[in-house]
C-alpha cells in the first residue's frame, strides 16, 4: 500500500549518508522549559523538473511539504520555523549545496532543504536535507519514495527526521489518531468514530453517528480500532476493521461491556465488565473466547493500559474509597495502589517508553499529569476547567487529551500538550472532539 | 499563569455552597417537556422529568400498562443520587415503592433502568458508576417483589445529560436512574 524506503544515491554520494558527527553542533532539549527555541529555516522544497501528478504538481508539492514539515516542527514546541513563505527561492542544484553565505543573514541556525521528483513509474522522491548554517555542514539527510497521495506522509518523515536528529528523540510525527467527533446540544450529543494524521490532516468519518459510540483505541498495527458503541441501546465493544470497514462485537455478554484496550501484542482485549454494579477488568484473546477475570474486589475496577512489554497492567480502582492508580501483572497478580496524591486519579496511560504513566487528576479541575510507574514523580501539565483522558505520542514526549470547556454547552476539543507543559495547543478537527487515542509510529 | 484563577475561585464557591448539602433533589426542576422527543437521538427513552409528566395529556384516560399510564401512577420516573453515590435514601424508596405498585399491577411490563452520572467524573469511572446506580434501584425494585428479569439495565455514564450547565443544581439533576417503559 505505502511504499517508503530510504533514499540511497541520487543527488550526491552514498557515503556522504554515513553520519558525521560535528563540533559544537546545534541541537534542542525536549526537557528544557525556556522559550530559547531554534530558527530553523524552511524554504519550499525545488523539483528537478516541473511534472504533474494526481496530488498536483511537483513544483506545489514541494512548497507544500516545506509547509507541513514547518507546521510540525512547530508544533513541537522545540523550534521556531520560518518559511516557506518569505523565503528566496533555493533553485535545485542548491538542495544538497547551500547558499551558505546568505542562511546565516536570516538568523537560522538550521536550514532544511529537499526537493520532489517525479518518477516514471508515477511515485514521487522526496528528499530530505538538514543543514548546521554556523557550520556550513550537512547533519542528516533522507530520501522518500511515496504515492503522490501520500506526500503528507514524505513530509511528516522529514519533520520526523530532523526533530530526531537535533532533540536526541524518537520520531511522532508519522502517525495517527483516532477519537470521537461531537456534535448537536449535551443532551443528545451525536458521537461519530473518526481517524486523522497526528496533525489532524487526512481526517475522515468512520461511523455515521446512529449509535453512540466512545473510547477507541487502535490495535498496534493500525488495522482495527476497538471501541465502544451502543448499538441497539445495548453498550458492548466492538472491533472495527479499517480495511474493510466492518465491525464485529468482541465478546457476548448480557452484562454492560466497557473501556477496551488492545495489548501491545494485539493479541489480547482487556475491558470492563459491570456486572449488578460491580465492574471488574478482564481480559479475552482478540479472536474470542473464554474471558479472564482479572480483578475482584467489590469496588469499581475499570479502564486499564498495558505497560510496553506487556508485562504489568495499570488500572483505576475505587476500592480505597476514591478513584486510585494500581499496577498489577498481566495476569491479575500483586495489585498495588501507586496513587497518593490527594484527590482523584482515572484514566492511566503507560507511555510507550514505559517511564512514566499519564492520568487525569480530579481535584476541583481535572488536570493532566504524569508520574513514574511506582507512584513518584508526580507532575501536572495542565490546569483547565475539564482537561481528561491523556494519551502518548509514539515516542513518549508529548502528549493529547481533550479539554472541555465550561458553561452551558461545554464543547470538547483535543488538545496537545508535551511534557514541559509549555507548549499547549489545540488540534484541529472539523467538529468538536473527544477521547483521542495516538497510535505507533506508522511502519 | 492565571487565566484559571476565577474559573477556580468560582468552582470553590460552588463546592463550598454545596458541601455537606443532605438535600439532594434539585429544587429548581425544569418543566417537564412537552410530549416525548425520547429516542430523537436513538437514545436514552426517557420520557419527561417528575412525576405525573402528563404524558397522557389532560382529560384522557392512559391505557392502563402504558408508558402514559405509568407517568401518572408513580410519584416520579428518577431518583437522585448524591456525589460518587448510589445508595438508595428513604425518599428514593418512597417513589420506587410507587413504581413497584404499579408493576406488580402490570405484571407483563418490561422496563430498562438507566443510570447516568453528572459530568464531573471521567468517562469510564462514570459507566461504572451509572451502572451502580440504575442496579441499585433494580435491586430495591426485585426486593419489592419485581421480578429482576423484567428489568434491563443500561448505564449512559456522562453521556445523556438532562440539565446542562457547570453547577450542582443540574449535576444533581443528572445523577440519576431512570425508570423507562418501552414506547
Amino acid at each position: 500500500m505505502i511504499n517508503l524506503k530510504f533514499f540511497i544515491g541520487g543527488l550526491a554520494a552514498a557515503a556522504a549518508l554515513a553520519f558525521q558527527p560535528a563540533a559544537a553542533q546545534i541541537s534542542v532539549d525536549v526537557t528544557d522549559e525556556s522559550e530559547n527555541d531554534l530558527v530553523i529555516a524552511v524554504p519550499s522544497m525545488p523539483t528537478p523538473q516541473t511534472a504533474p501528478t494526481p496530488a498536483g504538481t511537483t513544483e506545489a508539492l514541494g512548497r507544500q511539504v516545506a509547509e507541513v514539515v514547518a507546521s510540525d516542527l512547530r508544533g513541537s514546541g522545540l523550534f521556531k520555523p520560518v518559511g516557506p513563505g518569505g523565503l528566496r527561492a533555493v533553485p535545485y542544484p542548491e538542495v544538497t549545496a547551500p547558499a551558505f553565505d546568505y542562511w546565516p543573514t536570516t538568523g537560522a541556525a538550521a536550514l532544511v532543504q529537499g526537493f520532489v521528483q517525479a518518477n516514471a513509474d508515477g511515485k514521487l522522491t522526496v528528499g530530505c536535507y538538514l543543514y548546521d548554517v554556523a557550520l556550513k555542514s550537512e547533519l542528516t539527510r533522507q530520501g522518500y519514495v511515496v504515492e503522490p497521495r501520500d506526500w503528507r506522509r514524505a513530509a511528516h518523515k522529514c519533520a520526523d527526521a530532523i526533530y530526531a536528529r537535533l532533540s536526541g528523540e524518537s520520531p511522532f510525527f508519522d502517525s495517527r489518531i483516532a477519537y470521537i467527533a461531537e456534535s448537536g446540544p449535551k443532551e443528545r450529543r451525536v458521537k461519530r468514530l473518526a481517524i486523522m494524521d497526528s496533525d489532524g490532516a487526512n481526517h475522515r468519518f468512520l461511523t455515521n453517528g446512529q449509535s453512540t459510540v466512545l473510547t477507541p483505541r487502535f490495535s498496534p498495527d493500525y488495522k482495527q480500532i476497538v471501541y465502544l458503541s451502543y448499538v441497539e441501546n445495548r453498550p458492548r465493544i466492538y472491533i472495527y476493521d479499517i480495511g474493510t470497514g466492518r465491525q464485529r462485537v468482541v465478546t457476548e455478554s448480557a452484562n454492560q461491556t466497557f473501556a477496551p484496550r488492545f495489548s501491545p501484542n494485539g493479541q489480547w482485549i482487556l475491558y470492563s465488565m459491570s456486572v449488578n454494579g460491580n465492574t471488574d477488568i478482564y481480559r479475552v484473546s482478540v479472536n474470542g473466547g473464554p474471558s479472564q477475570r482479572l480483578t475482584n474486589t467489590p469496588g469499581i475496577d475499570v479502564g486499564g493500559s498495558y505497560s510496553p512489554d506487556g508485562s504489568r497492567i495499570v488500572f483505576e480502582s475505587d476500592r480505597s474509597g476514591t478513584q486510585q492508580l494500581y499496577v498489577m501483572n498481566a495476569d491479575g497478580s500483586d495489585q498495588r495502589r501507586i496513587s497518593f496524591g490527594g484527590g482523584r486519579y482515572a484514566t492511566p496511560e503507560w507511555s510507550p517508553r514505559g517511564d512514566l504513566i499519564a492520568f487525569t487528576k480530579v481535584a476541583g479541575n481535572f488536570r493532566v499529569g504524569v508520574m513514574t510507574p511506582d507512584g513518584g514523580g508526580e507532575r501536572l501539565l495542565t490546569n483547565s476547567w475539564q482537561d481528561e483522558a491523556p494519551t502518548w505520542s509514539p515516542n513518549g514526549r508529548v502528549i493529547q487529551f481533550f479539554r472541555t470547556s465550561q458553561g452551558r454547552g461545554g464543547r470538547s476539543n483535543v488538545w496537545q500538550v508535551d511534557l514541559t507543559g509549555v507548549n499547549e495547543r489545540r488540534i484541529p478537527t472539523p467538529l468538536d472532539g473527544s477521547d483521542p487515542t495516538w497510535g505507533p509510529l506508522l511502519p | 499563569m492565571n487565566r484559571n484563577t476565577l474559573s477556580t475561585v468560582a468552582v470553590a464557591a460552588a463546592l463550598a455552597l454545596t458541601a455537606g448539602c443532605a438535600k439532594k433533589k434539585p429544587a429548581d426542576l425544569p418543566p417537564p417537556p412537552i410530549g416525548s422527543d425520547a429516542g430523537a437521538a436513538g437514545a436514552g427513552a426517557e420520557a419527561g422529568a417528575g412525576a405525573g409528566a402528563g404524558a397522557g395529556g389532560v382529560g384522557q384516560a392512559a391505557l392502563p400498562g402504558s408508558r402514559a399510564d405509568f407517568m401518572q401512577s408513580v410519584a416520579a420516573d428518577r431518583v437522585y443520587f448524591e456525589t460518587d453515590s448510589y445508595s438508595v435514601d428513604a425518599e428514593d424508596r418512597a417513589i420506587l415503592d410507587t413504581q413497584a405498585a404499579w408493576l406488580q399491577r402490570n405484571a407483563t411490563v418490561r422496563v430498562t433502568i438507566e443510570g447516568h452520572a453528572d459530568e464531573r467524573g471521567t468517562r469510564e469511572y462514570n459507566l461504572a458508576l451509572g451502572d451502580r446506580r440504575a442496579n441499585a434501584a433494580k435491586n430495591y425494585l426485585q426486593g419489592r417483589g419485581i421480578d429482576p428479569s423484567r428489568m434491563n439495565v443500561i448505564s449512559w455514564g456522562k453521556e445523556r445529560p438532562v440539565a446542562e450547565g457547570p453547577d450542582e443544581s443540574a449535576w444533581a439533576q443528572n445523577r440519576r436512574a431512570v425508570t423507562v417503559l418501552p414506547q
